[in-house]
């Protein structure tokens, strides 16, 4: 295995004073997609926000071996984490151009490259993120998170209630992403975790149950069941 | 047709003070959720600071005004400020305990004041022209609403500018929609609280001087009535919405005025229960964010 | 010693203390104790007996609010309204309600229960209103009502409420034992018996199912909708009760004072009550009757200091803040929200643990 991005070790993390994940371990390496899996609540969403420091939370966080479990949030983003959060968290109120000039970090942001992946974002510059659909919307998210050059983005349930034709938009652009920059991804659509993920960590009652690579994981019918709940790839929706 | 248009013009003006003061209260609460009752001790250091520096560069002047306008512009700005650097961020994110500091920031102000100052109103000097009136469709309205309704304008037109032009505006309204994705930009939210503090500071100090002109005297509970009346008027147009503030305060105040004149003198009470019925009807107010 | 017998200790302790407690109040008048710069003179001499007597109805009306905000987390305004509600409603009652052929005694009773049952429906009334909200919000419409309250009480509406001069008290059906400096003794006694009565109240309140519920819906609203109960009733409940018990102090507050002044129906009268339960400690019941007497002897007190020699003699940038008690007060408050956290009753906790705790967190702390 190639040197990682993101170690995590004994993370555990609260909301409102209640545990929400414990002891939460794994790494993330340094190229290609690595998915985040488990059930609905199993602690997915509060396993990235707490290596953003966005809930309350103790343990060991390391961005490239460097500490980052004691940084305040925007500190953490600031070297070089992007963030894509569930339920895409849009400004509604700002224009489309607004949100990404907010989000826009380096001295020499890659407009082009924004521009190029989700040309429909172009027209709508000066349109209210709010009225935007859901799909757009999440094309702001993500847009948000690329216009950096991050050292690893961290990507939570893009595809959640979009049109199949959208899923594919997303996912290719996550594709493309993913040739410069590692991925750590949560997400419940199998097919979209069979065409960008190479390894898989797997969550269940707030700890780690299972790593390991992608196929491993996912040909394993009854793991799948047992931790997912599904059957095998295509059908969770 | 002339009462109506007086209790209109003066409904305005009362409506700018309004405004002056919970602009600043409705941005902060709108940015970091904290309900400062210390704003109308804001208000109040900034009216006396203001007059003492007035009267003593040329009183009853414009000249002098202007001076007091300045001065309390700066008193509010720099009093807020080390309000919120000093005991608001030690404080982050407890919002319960923010306001309770502000409570007891607010009694001590305003014992302090009447302490210096005196518990009764001291009556001020004001320009010429502003002690009299124009005639405005048959009626006769004191110019002073006039300068009022002017400053609430350009303080509004400034704040909105601020907050489409520049960055930190471009901070300020992405936090008061979400805060801690703000953060998640990788933008230090925090340093905007400050400004934020600021900024109401402020405007609640013009609202100062321009209540002393209004009311004719400077006093240490001139805050606290006006505080009172932000409240409700941030409430009814929305916590965080800063137009929901300007259309409110005049909403407020017109609606004050004509209880007034027509209701006996039920202007308070008018007022409050509008508050009742917009929070009954329509909880986040009348152009607040969803809750 | 066994464990058993420890927890029995432990559990019996407290009662015993408050047994001591209030035994040792009720003796004071007729104890000759003098503490020299916190009480004004000898403890059987009237001032002193008013301004104890003052105290204990303070510690009393923080109590109740004390379990609004501390165990229910209702964070009001306008818990003024329903003081000045019992203290006005009673002496307009006394002095409006009088046939001529019922004897004085029975109009005083009788008043007692118009202004009670007044000051229930006003409080289910405000209630029922103000939790369709929460939060900010909740607080906002409280203080209007209050608000209103206050802005009535000053218009002084046919002449019922003496408006800015305030309301004296009607002394012709009010019994003779209740009256006059010579019997602020009674007074005093009966300040003692108020203070018992609502924290015997409030414990039953916080002891019971629906304080429990309360306490929970504080936490986690959530949590407890899912268990399929409803906030809103338990939380009207809470502070329906925490009204009413203001409305009895504030009759008392009637008596003992002989009067009613508009400063007790604002909103500054209620931040003074929340003043006075952080300072005490939130988490603790105990915490608001130790704020209640300290902030009001303290208050009285540095009014006093206020006057003095001593202090007109300092230059002023001394002499003013310290002549303006609530200068002091404020600031005081200020810190302890910064630095203490817990408040007065929090610090035995606080030196014990070492740990800084959150004030809304330690609800059966210490004192249960």
């Amino acid at each position: 295995m190639t040197e990682s991005i993101l170690d995590v070790r004994g993370l555990t993390g609260r909301i409102a004073g209640q545990q929400v994940i414990e002891d939460v371990t794994f790494e993330v390496p340094a190229t290609g997609v690595t998915a985040l899996l488990g059930r609905n609540g199993v602690g997915k969403t509060s396993t990235v926000k707490s290596v953003l420091g966005l809930i309350e939370r103790s343990g060991e966080v390391r961005l490239a071996g460097e500490r980052i479990d004691g940084l305040p949030t925007h500190r953490i983003v600031q070297r070089g984490v992007g963030y894509v959060p569930e339920d895409r968290e849009v400004f509604g109120g700002l224009t489309v151009a607004e949100n990404l000039r907010l989000a826009e970090r380096d001295a020499a942001p890659r407009r082009e490259l924004v521009e190029r992946l989700f040309p429909d974002l172009v027209e709508r510059r000066a349109q209210r993120a709010g009225t935007l659909s859901g799909g757009q919307q999440q094309m702001v998210s993500l847009a948000r998170a690329l216009v950096n050059d991050n050292r690893l983005l961290l990507v939570d349930e893009p595809t959640k209630g979009l049109a199949p034709r959208i899923v594919d938009e997303v996912a290719a652009a996550l594709a493309t992403a993913a040739e410069t920059v590692p991925i750590l991804l949560v997400e419940q659509n199998l097919h979209v975790i069979r065409r960008l993920a190479e390894r898989v960590v797997v969550l269940s009652g707030g700890t780690v149950v299972f790593t390991g690579t992608a196929h491993e994981f996912l040909d394993d019918e009854a793991l799948v069941q047992r931790h997912l709940g599904v059957h095998d790839a295509s059908e969770a929706a | 047709m002339s009462t109506v248009v007086l209790l209109v013009i003066t409904g305005l003006g009362l409506g700018a003070l309004y405004f002056l003061v919970a602009s600043g209260l409705s941005l902060i609460y709108g940015l970091m959720g904290v309900l400062n009752f210390a704003h109308g001790a804001f208000l109040t250091i900034s009216a006396f600071l203001g007059w003492e520096a007035g009267r003593r560069v040329s009183d009853g002047t414009w000249w002098g005004l202007a001076v007091s306008a300045l001065v309390g512009m700066a008193v509010g700005a720099l009093v807020a400020a080390l309000t919120e650097y000093f005991l608001i961020r030690r404080l982050y994110e407890r919002h319960i305990e923010q306001a309770l500091v502000t409570v007891g920031l607010s009694l001590a102000a305003v014992a302090l004041f009447e302490g210096i100052w005196g518990t009764d109103p001291i009556y001020t000097a004001k320009p010429e022209w502003l002690t009299e009136t124009t005639e405005i469709l048959g009626a006769r309205i004191p110019n002073d609403r006039f300068l009022l309704i002017a400053c609430a304008l350009v303080v509004l037109g400034g704040i909105v500018l601020f907050l489409h032009r520049t960055r930190y505006g471009l901070i300020i309204r992405a936090g008061v929609e979400n805060r801690q994705m703000v953060s998640a930009l990788g933008i230090d939210v925090r340093r905007s609280f400050t400004l934020v503090f600021a900024i109401g500071g402020a405007a609640a100090g013009l609202g100062g001087v321009l209540a002393s002109v209004y009311y004719g005297y400077v006093s240490a509970h001139l805050g606290s009535v006006l505080l009172i009346f932000a409240f409700i008027v941030t409430v009814i147009g929305g916590l965080g919405s800063l137009t929901g503030a300007a259309v409110a305060s005049v909403l407020v105040a017109v609606l004050q005025q004509f209880a007034n004149f027509y209701l006996g003198g039920t202007g308070d009470l008018v007022v409050v229960v509008a508050l009742a019925v917009v929070l009954l009807i329509r909880p986040r107010g009348l152009m607040g964010k969803v809750a | 010693m066994s464990r058993r017998t420890r927890w029995q200790n432990t559990a019996l302790l407290p009662v015993i203390g408050g047994v001591l407690a209030v035994v040792g109040l009720a003796v004071l008048p007729l104890l000759a104790i003098d503490v020299p710069g916190v009480l004004p003179g000898p403890t059987y001499t009237p001032g002193t007996l008013q301004l104890l007597a003052y105290a204990m109805l303070i510690a009393a009306l923080a109590l109740g609010y004390r379990m609004m905000f501390g165990l229910a987390g209702l964070l009001s305004f306008g818990h003024a309204l329903f003081f000045a509600a019992g203290a006005y409603g009673l002496g307009m009652t006394l002095e409006a309600f009088a046939p001529p052929e019922w004897p004085g005694d029975l109009i005083f009773v009788v008043s007692i229960l118009v202004t009670l049952v007044g000051g229930l429906v006003l409080a289910m009334t405000v209630g029922a209103l103000a939790l369709r909200v929460t939060g900010i919000s909740f607080a906002m419409v409280t203080l209007a009502f209050a608000q209103a309250g206050s802005v009535l009480i000053r218009r002084n509406p046919g002449g019922a409420t003496g408006g800015d001069e305030g309301l004296s008290l009607d002394i012709e059906h009010v019994p003779s034992a209740l009256v006059g400096v010579v019997n602020t003794r009674n007074l005093y006694w009966l300040a003692l018996a108020v203070l018992v009565v609502v924290y015997l109240v409030v414990l039953w309140v916080e002891r019971s199912r629906a304080g429990h519920v309360a306490a929970a819906t504080r936490e986690n609203e959530l949590r407890v909708r899912v268990l399929g109960l409803r906030p809103y009733t338990v939380k009207l409940l809470v502070f329906v009760v925490a009204s009413v018990l203001a409305v009895v102090v504030g009759m008392a507050y009637l008596l003992l004072q002989s009067g009613a002044s508009p400063r007790i129906a604002t909103a500054d009268f209620t931040l003074t009550l929340l003043v006075i339960v952080v300072l005490g400690g939130v988490g603790y019941r105990w915490g608001a009757i130790v704020g209640g007497i300290v902030y009001t002897i303290l208050d009285q007190r540095l009014t006093a200091l206020a006057g003095s020699d001593a202090v007109a003699g300092l230059p002023a940038v001394l002499r003013v803040p310290l002549s303006e008690p609530l200068f002091i007060l404020g600031t005081l408050f200020v810190l302890v929200v910064l630095f203490l956290p817990g408040g007065i009753a929090g610090l035995p906790q606080r030196i014990r643990s070492g740990r800084v705790r959150h004030p809304l967190e330690a609800e059966e702390a210490t004192d249960a």
